[in-house]
């Protein structure tokens, strides 16, 4: 067999190979013909579900029973109720959630709203109130997008003094991406007549807790959508289902879910979930406000804490990149702890506001080394080293962590999250 | 480019200016009273009615307490009072009082959310009352206080300079 031209050709520190060199299987040896006696059976050497009819057609399919335990997972603390459940993406490929898996974040449980008695009103600064039902928004134009959505506390737990060791997916979990489909939000904005004086959009659920919060109309009047289905299907209830509000690259909190209400008006209303919480305290005691947009950001899943090497040898390194700014444009990987770096591959599409996956191939040669990954998105900005970005905050903000995340791989293969 | 040309290209702008569905319901002032709970830091939105720290004590002692503790404090739920002058030093202390920079928003949370249990079930009195008990606790207003609308929006909360919008400037 010929080698491609990029086989094996080393181009960072530590055993990082060129991004477009294949990996490849050994050669299959080929078998020693059986010889066919006319009492043998095919069946004789095929496993038994070769040997029986499969089961019938079902109405909703199920996940394999190999992916027994993909589970989203939540954080206990006794005492508390759990706020959130977090995506096991360690566990997932390529950038689609599965709806199932959609990371959670809701105030006070997800409510069983009846979509004949649910309606979204427009009000506030302009011309003409108005309702619109689930029905009603289903005979709109709609569009159809891959976005992600991100909790702006999602991966504060590289913020703390020393590093947790923890799967991937409860570090980073309350990230996810789908496919969205609705109905723009300016067709409904239009349709009412905003009043030049608006500056402000309060956006409310319809769950026990009424979440709402204040979106800046630029925000609104940008590429904002009524989200009315979630990968081809309607929301599930925990996405808001009959419909929520959809901000492209925006914190999660404010894609309000079970939307119910937007107010037009002239500024913010310092709702709860825009000042108790969702807010950046800096170390002068001040604290940032709005800040709305989630920054590049990228994390390795293969290797990271759980999946531990089996001996050196080639390893394909994978994980996932995203930006609130636009696209993904590059994310580099570092095998020797950020003194060097090779260009990962991106999968294409790299798509605006979405998850990208990227993956980079590494010939490990079993001595203890640190992997990192760093991208740069499409407005030039480039994903912090933690020092730098914690720098930033008050001791203990949580919100917005973006920093640089590294894996140590022990010579044993034991892979641990490590500070650098 | 023709004026024949002009005209049709004028009249299919119109055609499509014209394509707005106009499928939304019109919705009445009154059905809006009922519906519209937003509250603005100036006030703007509060309800009549009103609430006195001595009710609010006795209130916030039957329906908040056991999640949030005596004064606010020591729960097994967000902590609400104290904490005031530690947003600078090395354990800063975020509660309703030393953090929040609005009253409004005290008032607009306890009646959209809480209790957690059976939210939206206190009256826009017992709502003022809280408010009032859990203001005077770090004295930000006095202990015989009664708060309704207009004295609730003209409360001054210790943190209220304390905030910088990011957004538009992102920097």
């Amino acid at each position: 067999m010929s080698k491609s031209r990029f086989d094996e050709e080393i181009v960072a520190g530590n055993g990082l190979l060129h991004r477009r060199t294949m990996l490849r299987g050994g050669l299959l040896t080929a078998g020693a013909a059986g010889s066919a006696l006319a009492a043998e059976k095919i069946g004789d050497n095929l496993p038994e579900w070769m040997r029986k009819p499969g089961r019938e057609f079902s109405g909703y399919g199920q996940p394999a029973k190999a992916q027994e335990g993909w589970v989203r997972t939540s954080a206990n603390i006794p005492g508390r109720p759990r706020t959130s459940s977090r995506t096991p993406l360690h566990m997932l490929e390529g950038t689609i959630t599965p709806s199932g898996l959609h990371f959670e974040r809701h105030h006070n449980g997800v409510p069983d709203v009846d979509p004949n008695r649910h309606e979204l009103i427009v009000h506030g600064m302009v011309k003409r109130p108005l309702a619109f039902s689930l029905d009603t928004l289903m005979r709109y134009p709609k569009e159809t997008h891959v976005r992600f959505l991100e909790c702006s506390g999602n991966s504060g737990g590289f913020g703390g003094a020393t590093p947790v060791q923890a799967v991937s997916g409860e570090m980073n979990g309350l990230l996810s991406c789908s496919e969205w489909t609705g109905v723009k939000l300016t067709t409904l904005l239009d349709e009412a007549g905003v009043n030049p004086g608006a500056k402000w959009m309060i956006a409310e659920g319809g769950d026990a807790d009424s979440m709402s919060r204040s979106v800046p109309m630029a925000i609104a009047t940008d590429d904002a959508m009524i989200a009315l289905y979630q990968n081809g299907e309607y929301l599930r209830p925990e996405q808001g289902f009959p419909m929520r509000l959809l901000l492209p690259g925006i914190e999660g909190n404010v894609n309000v879910k079970w939307l119910t209400r937007l107010k037009l008006v002239d500024r913010p209303a310092n709702a709860k979930d825009e000042t108790s919480k969702y807010t950046e305290l800096l170390p002068d005691g001040k604290a940032r406000q709005f800040m709305l947009v989630m920054q590049v950001k990228s994390a390795i899943m293969r290797p990271s804490f759980g999946f531990n090497m089996k001996g050196p040898g080639l390893y394909e390194i994978s994980g996932i990149a995203w930006s609130g700014n636009g696209k993904v444009a590059k994310v580099d990987v570092s095998a020797d702890g950020g003194k060097t770096w090779a260009q990962a591959a991106l999968t294409e599409p790299v798509q605006s506001k979405a998850i990208t996956r990227f993956r980079l191939p590494w010939k490990w040669d079993g001595k203890p080394s640190v992997v990192m990954s760093r991208a740069t998105d499409s407005s030039g900005d480039v994903q912090p080293m933690r020092s730098s970005w914690i720098k930033q905050f008050a001791p203990g903000q949580g919100y917005h962590n973006n920093s640089i995340q590294c894996w140590s791989v022990d010579a044993d293969g034991t892979v641990k999250n490590v500070y650098v | 480019m023709s004026m024949s040309r002009v005209g049709v290209l004028l009249l299919m702008l119109a055609a499509m200016s014209s394509a707005q569905l106009n499928l939304g319901r019109p919705v009445s002032s009154e059905e809006l009273t009922k519906l519209d709970i937003t509250i603005l830091p100036d006030g703007s939105g509060l309800p009549s009615g009103s609430g006195s720290v001595a009710t609010g004590a006795e209130v916030f002692a039957q329906k908040c307490q056991g999640c949030h503790g005596p004064n606010g404090v020591g729960g097994s739920f967000d902590r609400l009072t104290g904490g005031l002058g530690s947003l600078t030093t090395d354990k800063p202390v975020k509660t309703a009082n030393s953090y929040w920079p609005s009253a409004t928003t005290i008032f607009d949370y306890i009646r959209r959310a809480m209790p957690r249990t059976a939210p939206k079930s206190l009256t826009n009195d017992e709502t003022y009352a809280i408010t009032a008990f859990l203001l005077s606790v770090d004295n930000l207003v006095p202990k015989d206080a009664t708060l309704d609308a207009k004295s609730l929006s003209a409360v001054k909360m210790p943190n209220q300079n304390g905030f910088v919008a990011w957004w538009p400037k992102r920097k």
